[in-house]
């Protein structure tokens, strides 16, 4: 039996393709294997048992819910924001830039104090919605709020360069065919930008689902309404249940990435769909 | 391999061994792995063991210090932080070595005066200035419409004090087991935040302006009203209360093994001499030496407490049937 060689233009594949490998199990597939070798410390019926304990599933819902709440709230008003970026100047221009990454770069415990401050019944915020009825700190609201916070970051800057690479020409083409300027967003900007903009909608919710530190502060973190998955895990390990935790941690991660290979699927028709695949 | 790069691994060899006879040795340091709170009494406790364990003609000896939350730090001696004593804030993160890799002899709590508790503290109430809200005991908290802020019992050790300091009170009240879980669900249905530790439950209190009373450690509640001034917090003394007492040990097999048992030993016989006591005072824990409570009684007003072996048949049977999953305490909230 002979194997036929593919010809590739590119040389080095097999070295490039054995260093990614190599790297990839030691850095991600390694430590994942062991949350999944030491939650097989547990039996099946004890695994059942904890991660679809009413409390626990309680957490999904608020956990995986909020999450994609946010990351939707983040793709329209991140998508809003990289526009206002890219295609006017304003004064402060630069600075609002900067601004953006912030979130990135605050830890984020401090983040949640500031959020927690601000919208607690005597915050600057807080003292004003609270008279209408509207409760943010201590409440599921006040969660998805942090991870708005958190999220926003990731659909900014994966939209903004493919923004900049638009060619106002397109629009002006689309007008010069007689468009209506919702039809030009609908049928010309829109496809293009889609899967830059489901890149980043899938990296705000996957940051979102991991969230723990500045949650935790505004969260209330009260049982079956406002406990995050995460928390649920903490609670785990801190009584030393190890294997309860690793139980937990790994519904979360085959969730989270059914959802992102979704994500990543969906990504990669729209690509085909406007003929950017390569 | 150059002669060079040979000279000098040589000599990196040497030094690294230096490195290591110095340590097997001289064992110049000991480790305390302890708990958040006790950061800057221990910060006052150590130079001054230092000092006494010189004068009693020992070597010169240095006491590192770790603090974070109870359970962390004892999960981290567990994995391997090599710590020659433990000092703790509830005795289950200290049972929990003993069970996990023997690292600490299971009679640990004979080993010291006072089963191995240098100190106590208790779970008592703050109250906004001039206790608005007319909070007197433990039945007070469970009336309609009263916020209480509490820490999640599950994640701190103050929270489960409290929890179990209301399940004491309730069981002296009612006589009965189902008694005591109904006083219990009428108290947590009252509040509306759980933070994972006691700091994190002041700020919700003090900062945040949540809740009508709060419920934490006697040192918790001091600390506050001299930190934020007594004119906007005062503290209430229920009619009984839980004793919150630090458990302490020296971490058996570490010791061993860094030839360090008898220095851990003195470090945790030094707690209960009188100089050590008064340190403890002023960090406002309750002090086991009655001379140094007597002066500072003014400090500590008399309180009846009970200890989790008297009323509620030690730990092991508390986690069992309080905090395990499923157990009261997951019912209490169910309920809800």
């Amino acid at each position: 039996m002979s194997t036929v060689k593919s010809f590739r233009v590119l040389p080095g594949f097999n070295l490039t393709l054995g260093y990614t490998l190599g790297y990839l199990s030691l850095l991600i597939l390694i430590p994942l294997s062991a949350v999944f070798l030491k939650t097989a410390e547990l039996g099946w019926d004890e695994f059942v048992a904890v991660v679809t304990a009413p409390q626990v599933v309680a957490t999904y819902k608020l956990s995986f819910g909020a999450s994609l709440l946010a990351a939707a709230i983040n793709a329209v008003f991140g998508l809003m924001l990289a526009w206002a970026l890219v295609r006017y100047s304003f004064p402060g221009k630069k600075i609002v830039d900067a601004l953006v990454d912030l979130p990135f770069a605050l830890p984020t415990a401090v983040a949640g104090i500031a959020l927690t401050a601000l919208y607690a019944k005597n915050g600057w915020l807080g003292q004003y919605l609270e008279p209408l009825g509207i409760k943010v700190a201590f409440t599921p609201l006040g969660v998805l709020v942090a991870l708005v916070f958190i999220g926003l970051p990731f659909v900014v800057r994966t939209v903004q360069p493919i923004l900049e690479d638009l060619d106002t020409e397109l629009e002006e083409a689309a007008a010069s065919l007689g468009a209506q300027r919702w039809q030009t967003f609908r049928h010309v900007i829109l496809p293009i930008l889609l899967p830059a903009l489901l890149t980043g909608f899938a990296l705000a919710f996957a940051r979102a689902v991991g969230e723990y530190g500045s949650v935790i502060f505004i969260a209330g973190n009260l049982p079956y309404v406002s406990e995050i998955t995460p928390l649920m895990i903490i609670t785990k390990l801190e009584q030393y249940d190890y294997r309860g935790a690793t139980a937990i941690a790994s519904v979360m991660l085959l969730f989270s990435f059914a959802l992102l290979l979704i994500i990543n699927g969906l990504q990669a028709w729209t690509a085909k769909r406007t003929g950017r695949d390569r | 391999m150059t002669p060079k790069l040979k000279q000098s691994l040589r000599r990196s060899v040497v030094v690294l061994s230096l490195f290591a006879a110095g340590s097997a040795f001289a064992q110049s340091t000991i480790l305390n792995v302890s708990y958040d709170v006790s950061r800057e009494l221990y910060k006052e406790i150590n130079p001054a063991f230092s000092a006494a364990w010189k004068k009693q003609g020992g070597a010169d000896i240095t006491v590192n210090q770790s603090h974070g939350g109870s359970s962390k730090q004892a999960g981290a001696v567990i994995g391997g932080l090599e710590a020659d004593v433990i000092t703790m804030n509830q005795s289950p993160d200290i049972d929990i070595l003993v069970e996990r890799g023997g690292l600490v002899a299971a009679d640990w709590r004979k080993q010291f005066p006072h089963d191995a508790t240098p100190y106590t503290t208790t779970s008592v109430f703050l109250v906004r200035k001039g206790n608005p809200k007319n909070i007197k005991d433990w039945n007070d908290l469970t009336r309609a419409g009263l916020q209480v802020i509490v820490p999640n019992p599950k994640t701190s050790g103050n929270g489960r004090y409290t929890y179990l300091a209301a399940w004491g009170y309730a069981l002296e009240k009612t006589g009965s087991e189902a008694g005591a879980k109904d006083f219990v669900s009428k108290l947590f249905a009252n509040v509306p935040v759980l933070d994972g530790g006691g700091r994190g439950a002041t700020t919700t209190f003090t900062q945040r302006d949540v809740g009508d009373v709060l419920v934490t450690f006697e040192n918790e509640a001091i600390l506050i009203a001299q930190e934020l001034g007594s004119s906007k917090f005062d503290i209430v003394y229920p009619s009984l209360s839980i004793d919150a007492a630090a458990p302490v040990a020296v971490v058996q097999k570490v010791a061993a093994k860094r030839g360090s048992q008898k220095v851990a030993k003195a470090y945790l016989d030094f707690l209960y001499t009188p100089v050590a006591q008064e340190i403890i005072a002023r960090h406002d824990f309750r002090p086991r030496d009655p001379a140094v409570l007597k002066k500072h009684a003014a400090k500590y007003p008399a309180i009846r407490t009970f200890t989790v072996e008297q009323k509620l048949g030690g730990w092991a049977a508390v986690q069992k049937a309080h905090f395990a999953d499923g157990a009261l305490y997951d019912q209490i909230l169910a309920k809800k």
